[in-house]
């Protein structure tokens, strides 16, 4: 077995960009619950992984927390009620990834608990942050997969597989993500700030599963009052809170990693491979609430934010709303609202249905104008190098790119194509304005059907 | 109303490419003011004719191919400045006007356009020109008596250290009052432009830092072991087209390589390849030459200069 040695970072990662940070439209805005809303439409799918069959049938009652549907898959997670109320027929929706997806609509009953409630319960609830012995990994593990906890920082995945721990992979060290590199984004920001005590008993529950005793949680320097406030309530048990630097894309796994703990993730693997399970701060919490309350995941934080929404806002909603009711509980879109963006504006995806719902890997809304979106005409590449100077990951992004458009896929797989996460730091930076994230995401979706086609050396 | 793409979505907030054309003309401003104090109408003149020419000659190829006309991307004023800059004062106006066609035309379009290019469009006008009016362009050409400006009636430094072993002062030669092809009089304000350059990220400083260490190094052993003893390091560096060629003409992004080790390896055989041209080559001058030499290299460069990617290359799937 290797043995690393524990906190070997320097707190930052090589390359990366530093675009506006924008938080100051939501950072100082405490977390405000939605009122109930009339009815939620909640996706099948809703993670990584595979989607649930749904275990309810039109005009059932229900009751907040049960069960919607689930899968006997183990990459996947359940789905729950977010309120009380009776199942409408089942219908079909775009997921802001473009999947097409049946969801299960629920029309809510008027004596339905509101997320005000199950805010209230959240930050009031007196956490405990000792005598976590009675729960056993096992126990954890499964609570958390019967409560369909993903990953809340944007990826969706079953939390349960981190969790669930493997002889073959030793793990040493549980990593709290609460970096929020998005420019934009403040729910992890005002989570930490407002729900920190649920923050560190679901951490320490984690660590119990994967049995582990060192825990870190690695917070951008741009977040000093959520860094104070984790260290005030984690004081005394263990936890470590490490400050990193501001810089996009630290949030990143393949980042966030090597800056708290100097190791390099290989290529294709998962921190796993290096001792290292990293999850989100909003997913600690949810997992508190899971082993702690066994309330299952129906509400999140989200930010509502850009200049294209009149009032910015953290909420607190229930899964299954759509943006729409979210973005009219800000005060609407303005005037000049040219683009909505689920999730941050550096890897997010824009929605053209505002009727879509919000699901659990929902991060935030993020509207732009026309004023933000004023881009120029894209020329040829002129070589500058710029890309490959701001790559996380050191690739040559033009390379991948022009390769991925035409179609040389020898070109392309001697510049690694497949290692890019799609992190945007190379379109970002282009002055040329080249759509290269774009043109990787093709050739990685079609390289590895020219493999299978034996087409390819 | 709503609009739909893919991310990231954050554009327009870093520099465009015509932004970074723009900077090099504004890096350019001190060598054409020098220029213009030291060669007066001459160097008005020649810059005139040749941005005049290179803009004409992109306006007309690109109608030619059915494009619209990228004026706006401001390469082609770059590469008709630069061209003027490169060439001695007294070169007659046709010269000038074949040199910026070539430039363009055999430089730059039939490649595709801006981005395209292997060639520095710039150096193959110059190129151009010199081989088919060697006696417009040579070292004659320099050297005029009778026209009033003090400083065009000596050779150009090089020539006349390696033909008559006289050596210039250095301050002369630094500041720029000896005389030279209009952009490389003065080593100083090639210096005040570059160093903006590369402050600004639009010109990359390890292709200039390469070029000196080399020619620094070489430089100083040719002197140790006397070739041409009288020409000291400095006067290496300070003469000749070196800081010039070595800010604005390496630095196209276009023509050289992407990586940062390309890039020095890029300036480090630049350097080279101009000390051996003035070392042991008839031409006094070698940058133009070792340009387009480095040039040629450039796609092996970025084929052997490939990064390996944080976390190690993708692992080759196993079959099953
Ligand atoms: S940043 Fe854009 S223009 Fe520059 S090399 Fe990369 S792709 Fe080409
Ligand atoms: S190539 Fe991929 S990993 Fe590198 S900057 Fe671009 S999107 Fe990010």
């Amino acid at each position: 077995m290797i043995t690393h040695n524990i906190k070997a970072g320097r707190g930052d990662f090589k390359r990366g960009i530093h675009p506006p940070a924008q938080k100051q439209l939501s950072k100082d805005n405490p977390v405000v619950p939605l009122p109930l809303p009339q009815k939620v439409s909640v996706p099948v799918l809703q993670h990584t992984g595979a989607p649930c069959d749904s275990k309810v049938k039109p005009r059932q009652k229900v009751t907040l927390g049960e069960l919607l549907g689930e899968s006997t898959a183990f990459i996947s997670a359940p789905i729950h009620a977010p309120v009380k109320g009776t199942v409408a027929m089942p219908a079909m929706t775009t997921l802001p990834n473009g999947r097409h997806m049946a969801c299960i609509p629920i029309q809510s009953d008027s004596d339905s608990p509101d997320p005000k409630h199950v805010w209230d319960d959240l930050i009031s609830f007196s956490w405990p942050k000792a005598g976590l012995d009675s729960y056993e990994a096992v126990t954890i593990v499964e609570d958390v997969k019967k409560a369909g906890i993903v990953g809340l920082g944007g990826a969706a995945f079953p939390t349960h597989v981190k969790l669930t721990w493997n002889e073959k992979k030793p793990v040493d060290v549980l990593l709290i993500n609460g970096c929020e590199c998005e420019p934009y984004l403040t729910n992890d920001d005002r989570l930490m700030m407002e729900a920190s005590s649920s923050i560190v008993t679901g951490a320490l529950l984690a660590a119990r599963a994967v049995k582990v005793k060192t825990i870190m949680v690695a917070i951008e320097d741009n977040k000093p009052e959520s860094i104070r406030k984790m260290r005030e309530t984690a004081d005394g048990t263990g936890i470590q809170i490490i400050p990193v630097h501001t810089k996009y894309p630290m949030g990143g796994e393949r980042q966030v990693v090597p800056a708290v703990l100097g190791r390099e993730v290989p290529t294709g693997g998962l921190p796993l491979d290096v001792g290292v399970v990293v999850i989100n701060v909003g997913t600690a919490s949810s997992i508190a609430c899971a082993v702690i309350k066994k309330q299952p995941l129906t509400h999140r934080v989200i930010t509502v934010t850009g200049r294209g929404v009149k009032q910015p806002n953290n909420l607190f909603v229930p899964i299954g709303i759509s943006y729409k009711e979210a973005i009219d509980f800000c005060g609407g879109l303005t005037q000049d609202a040219k683009r909505v963006i689920s999730g941050g504006p550096m890897m997010g995806f824009t929605i053209g249905d505002l009727e879509t719902p919000i699901t659990k890997g929902t991060s935030g809304v993020v509207v732009l104008t026309e004023q933000d979106l004023k881009d120029s005409d894209e020329l040829n590449c002129i070589r500058c190098g710029r890309c490959v100077d701001v790559c996380p990951l050191n690739l040559v992004p033009t390379k991948i790119a022009l390769s991925s458009k035409y179609r040389d896929w020898s070109q392309a797989k001697r510049h690694h194509l497949m290692a890019c996460c799609e992190c945007g730091c190379c379109a970002y930076i282009c002055p040329s304005q080249i759509p290269l994230v774009q043109l990787i995401r093709l050739g990685k979706s079609l390289l590895p059907k020219e493999e299978k086609k034996g087409s390819l050396p | 109303m709503i609009h739909v793409s893919p991310s990231p979505h954050y554009p327009g907030k870093s520099r465009t490419s015509s932004m970074m054309m723009r900077d090099v003309l504004i890096a350019l401003i001190p060598c054409v003011l020098m220029a213009v104090y030291v060669f007066r109408s001459h160097a008005v003149f020649q810059i005139a004719v040749c941005v005049a020419s290179c803009l004409a000659s992109e306006a007309i190829f690109s109608l030619m191919r059915g494009k619209k006309i990228p004026l706006r991307d401001g390469s082609a004023a770059v590469t008709g400045v630069i061209l003027a800059l490169s060439l001695p004062w007294s070169a007659p106006w046709y010269v000038g006007v074949i040199g910026s066609f070539v430039a363009i035309g055999i430089g730059k379009i039939i490649y595709g356009g801006l981005g395209q290019n292997v060639f520095n469009p710039a150096m193959v006008g110059r190129a151009f020109v010199m081989i088919n009016f060697p006696v417009a362009l040579g070292a004659s050409a320099y050297v005029s008596s009778g026209t009033g400006i003090h400083i065009i009636t000596q050779a150009t430094p090089l020539t006349a250290a390696k033909l008559t072993a006289q050596v210039s002062g250095l301050w002369p030669l630094f500041l720029g009052t000896c005389n030279g092809s209009l952009g490389e009089v003065s080593a100083l304000a090639c210096l005040i432009g570059g160093l903006y350059l590369c402050f600004r990220r639009t010109a990359s400083w390890e292709i200039p830092a390469g070029i000196f260490l080399s020619v620094i190094i070489l430089g100083g052993v040719a002197n140790m072991v006397s070739i041409h003893k009288q020409i000291t390091v400095l006067h290496h560096l300070f003469s000749g087209a070196l800081f010039f060629g070595a800010f604005f003409i390496a630095t196209d992004p276009v023509t050289s390589p992407l990586t940062p080790l390309g890039k020095w390896i890029f300036g480090i055989g630049l350097g080279f390849f101009i000390m051996m041209i003035r070392l042991f080559s008839g031409y006094p001058e070698g940058v133009m030459f070792a340009v387009l030499l480095m040039n040629g290299c450039v796609p092996i460069i970025n084929r052997y200069t490939i990064p390996v990617p944080v976390g190690g290359p993708v692992p080759e799937k196993k079959v099953s």
